[in-house]
């Protein structure tokens, strides 16, 4: 059954929102959870987390970063498309219950997953404070969706054209050591900035959960290209996940495995990249 | 016995009519398939083999109760059609039965000839027979049943729930198979490789299926997409079967066994298989391709990764085994084919630890001798370690297979569906009747890993379980009978008075 692409819109260069027609996933959907999505009959099946499901319309958002082969392509396809397979809702759900004040990190590709989380943490009464970073203003997205949600939004810039300068772990530091009481943190976004937002939270002993971008194929426990070591433990993204507890997770072990096919990775854009070049010039 | 019959019964010779097969070296180069399959001039020459015993223990040996001296009988005939449908009567994938089965143990375990010659070579007669009737469309479009009214949903497409939907769709229910992945047939799409099992094949039988009028969503997963309960209550089935396989795969917990390059066989074989891997950059799915591979285990699993290794490029690949040749759980086939094809056997070696690079790369493997001491509960001698034999090999991409379980999903998500200490679903074997009324189970879901054909045999008894529940639903304690059922529903074959007659004699 084909899936189709009922919205196309780009948010900042190389980031674009997309909204899929998939009725089940969309009214099976709960906050935390990822699609596994594959293009056409040649294509590699990739997770994506869902940003906005409309039950009644049986639509899904989702929104991308164009890195890799697969992501540069559904890149290039357009309102009306079709898309092979999508396939979800997997994981685990978050956890949702009133934990107090949430600080929500958020940073690139994890920004839109917050969504969800963020909102149905809200309606059961939390205070949200979010923190979202980028490397620069024009890549900072979806403000809108969280500006009528949060309580404080914070943002940062690596070059500072935008909020503050420097990281998000910068505005997460200020805040833990100006002494106000934070309940728990949800970090989402790239290994590293989940890495070093649970180490800042560590010495607070403050819940911090992040939600694991592994290399996934199948998505529902049966292949284990996902597995993590939490807690000394060997744990599978995809069913045990995504989220997970920030302060055991072997970051380490995390991106050593996601870089486990960069130079095919590279290979594969490469020649997506040559090929278009080729069909754009004879076009 | 009919005169004609007897008159048709065989002179044995001692040997299996030889199957003809790609050259070993010519083969690893690629995925094609490895046995030709037999011409029908070997096919007739093979059949005449059998006695035609008036009380075959064949059938005996063969989970789905195919009439094997029957289909024998027409191929003799030479009307392989009739054959065909004579196997189609209880099998609906004798293409696929006929590659993978373990007819050593079954059928051909059974048959007579074996006391003292070579069995007759049931399977590849089941393969030739499905081979050469869809090579000519002989076969006909099926005569559809009157619609009865009833639906069943089957989750997972694999041998048992394609078994159960093709009997539920002949006696006229709707079957709608749910299938997780993008693709059907289950293991036999994701796991079992294309040079065993030719895709095609599998699409071919699973067409079959669908001319029957048994429907097949894919990307859905129960569980996650829609609960049982809402197939039942929301999408209103009459009855659920649960065919969701063993499909997660264990590892060993010893130290470095996340390290990049190490791959459990379900995610080798996925990506080589299912996602066409082996045709990296035209498949956008890559995998490792190692120049020394070490492969962990020796079952059928084992031996398929151990030769896709080699086909990928591997120089080496080496079975690591901790007991001895004679304990391999593999078919002897498959570990003669991996044995010409130059894969390499590391037995009575069990892996202690992983050691990588700075990267996280796999590099070596710390492996230590064993020997054989006294038999466990499986029946099988124990390895018992001998200290101070540790060594080191160097591997670049290590495939672990050592089994799988049954996926939890099903149950984390439908918790009275209950399952047993070994986290397979608890279910009546004769009924596949679970603890949750109007669901049941079948295959490697509720027994752990085992054979396609088990499966199939599973789903048989399952289908005749369901269609009596469904037809007495209102019956006070159906439910309770089907749990404590001792024996199927499946009708006893007829013994005729001649068989009596014979084996009195």
């Amino acid at each position: 059954m084909p899936y189709k692409i009922l919205k196309k819109e780009a948010l900042a260069p190389q980031i674009k929102l997309m909204e899929i027609e998939a009725p089940y996933v969309a009214r099976a959907a709960r906050p935390g959870q990822f699609i596994v999505l594959r293009i056409h009959e040649q294509g590699e099946r990739i997770p994506i987390t869902i940003g906005k499901a409309d039950k009644e319309r049986g639509v899904l958002t989702i929104a991308f970063q164009e890195v890799g082969k697969t992501t540069y392509h559904l890149g290039t396809l357009e309102a009306g498309d079709e898309l092979l397979d999508v396939v979800g809702p997997l994981g685990k759900p978050s956890e949702i219950d009133k934990f107090g004040t949430v600080v929500a990190v958020g940073g690139g590709i994890g920004v839109p997953l917050l969504y969800p989380i963020v909102k149905a943490l809200k309606e059961v009464g939390n205070r949200i404070i979010m923190i979202e970073g980028a490397r620069s203003a024009e890549l900072l997205v979806l403000e809108d969706w969280f500006r009528p949600i949060v309580d404080e939004l914070r943002i940062t810039t690596d070059d500072g054209s935008r909020g503050r300068k420097g990281f998000v772990s910068d505005e997460l530091r200020d805040i833990l050591e100006s002494g106000q009481k934070v309940d728990r943190v949800i970090a989402v976004g790239p290994a590293i900035m989940m890495k070093v937002v649970s180490e800042l939270t560590r010495p607070y002993g403050i819940p911090t959960i992040v939600s694991l971008n592994s290399i996934m194929v199948d998505g529902t426990g049966m292949c284990g290209a996902c597995r993590v070591e939490v807690d000394g433990k060997t744990m599978f993204a995809c069913v045990d996940g995504p989220e997970m507890d920030g302060h055991k997770v072997d970051f380490d072990l995390l991106m050593k495995r996601l870089d486990a096919y960069k130079a095919m990775e590279k290979e594969s854009l490469e020649l997506f990249l040559k090929t278009k070049e080729a069909s754009n010039a004879r076009g | 016995m009919p005169e004609d019959k007897k008159r048709r019964r065989g002179k044995p010779t001692p040997k299996k009519t030889p199957m003809r097969e790609r050259e070993p070296l010519e083969r690893i180069k690629h995925f094609l398939e490895v046995p030709y399959g037999y011409s029908p001039e070997e096919a007739v020459q093979e059949a005449q083999r059998c006695l035609m015993c008036p009380r075959p223990f064949c059938v005996e040996g063969c989970p789905v109760e195919i009439d094997i001296p029957g289909f024998i009988d027409l191929i003799v005939q030479k009307d392989f059609l009739g054959a065909l449908l004579k196997i189609k009567e209880t099998n609906s994938l004798p293409a696929i039965c006929g590659r993978v089965c373990p007819q050593e143990d079954q059928c051909e375990a059974k048959c007579v000839l074996s006391k003292r010659w070579e069995p007759v070579a049931i399977g590849r007669l089941e393969r030739f027979v499905a081979d050469y009737v869809a090579e000519h469309a002989l076969e006909p479009p099926p005569t559809l049943p009157e619609p009865n009214g009833y639906k069943v949903a089957i989750v997972g497409s694999g041998p048992a729930g394609l078994t159960l939907a093709g009997m539920m769709a002949k006696w006229g229910y709707k079957a709608v198979i749910y299938e997780a992945l993008h693709e059907p047939g289950g293991v036999l799409t994701y796991g079992i490789p294309d040079f065993r099992l030719p895709p095609e094949v599998t699409r071919r039988e699973i067409n079959d299926l669908k001319k029957l009028g048994v429907e097949i969503i894919t990307d859905f997963v129960v569980g996650k997409t829609a609960t049982v309960d809402q197939l039942l209550n929301e999408f209103g089935y009459d009855a659920v079967f649960l065919g969701t396989g063993a499909g997660l795969p264990r590892f060993m917990n010893i130290p470095g066994e996340n390290l990049v390059g190490i791959y459990s066989a379900n995610e080798f074989l996925t990506r080589v298989n299912l996602m066409k891997a082996y045709k990296f950059p035209e498949y956008d799915t890559p995998v490792l391709k190692g120049k020394r591979v070490a492969t962990i285990g020796a079952g059928n699993v084992s031996m398929d990764a151990a030769r896709c290794a080699l086909r990928l490029g591997a120089e080496e690949s080496i079975i690591v085994y901790r007991r001895s040749a004679e304990e391999m759980p593999a078919r002897i086939e498959e570990i003669h084919h991996a044995e010409e094809e130059g894969v390499k056997f590391h037995l009575l070696t069990l892996p202690i630890e992983y050691k990588g690079d700075e990267r996280g790369w796999v590099k070596k493997i710390v492996l230590q001798k064993q020997e054989l001491g006294e038999p466990d509960e499986s029946g099988r001698r124990r390895p018992v370690p001998i200290k101070g034999s540790e060594y080191e090999m160097d591997v670049d991409v290590v495939v672990v297979a050592i089994g799988q379980v049954p996926t939890p999903l099903i149950h984390q998500s439908q918790p009275d569906i209950a399952i047993t200490k070994w986290n397979t679903i608890d279910a009546n074997y004769e009924t596949g009747a679970t603890t949750k009324p109007g669901v049941f189970a079948g295959g490697d879901c509720i027994r752990g890993a085992a054979t396609v054909i088990l499966a199939m045999g599973d789903a048989r008894k399952a289908a005749y379980a369901m269609d009596y529940y469904i037809k007495n639903k209102n019956k006070p304690g159906i439910w309770e009978e089907l749990r404590s059922a001792k024996e199927s529903f499946v009708p006893k074959r007829e013994v005729s008075a001649e068989e009596e007659e014979e084996t009195e004699a």
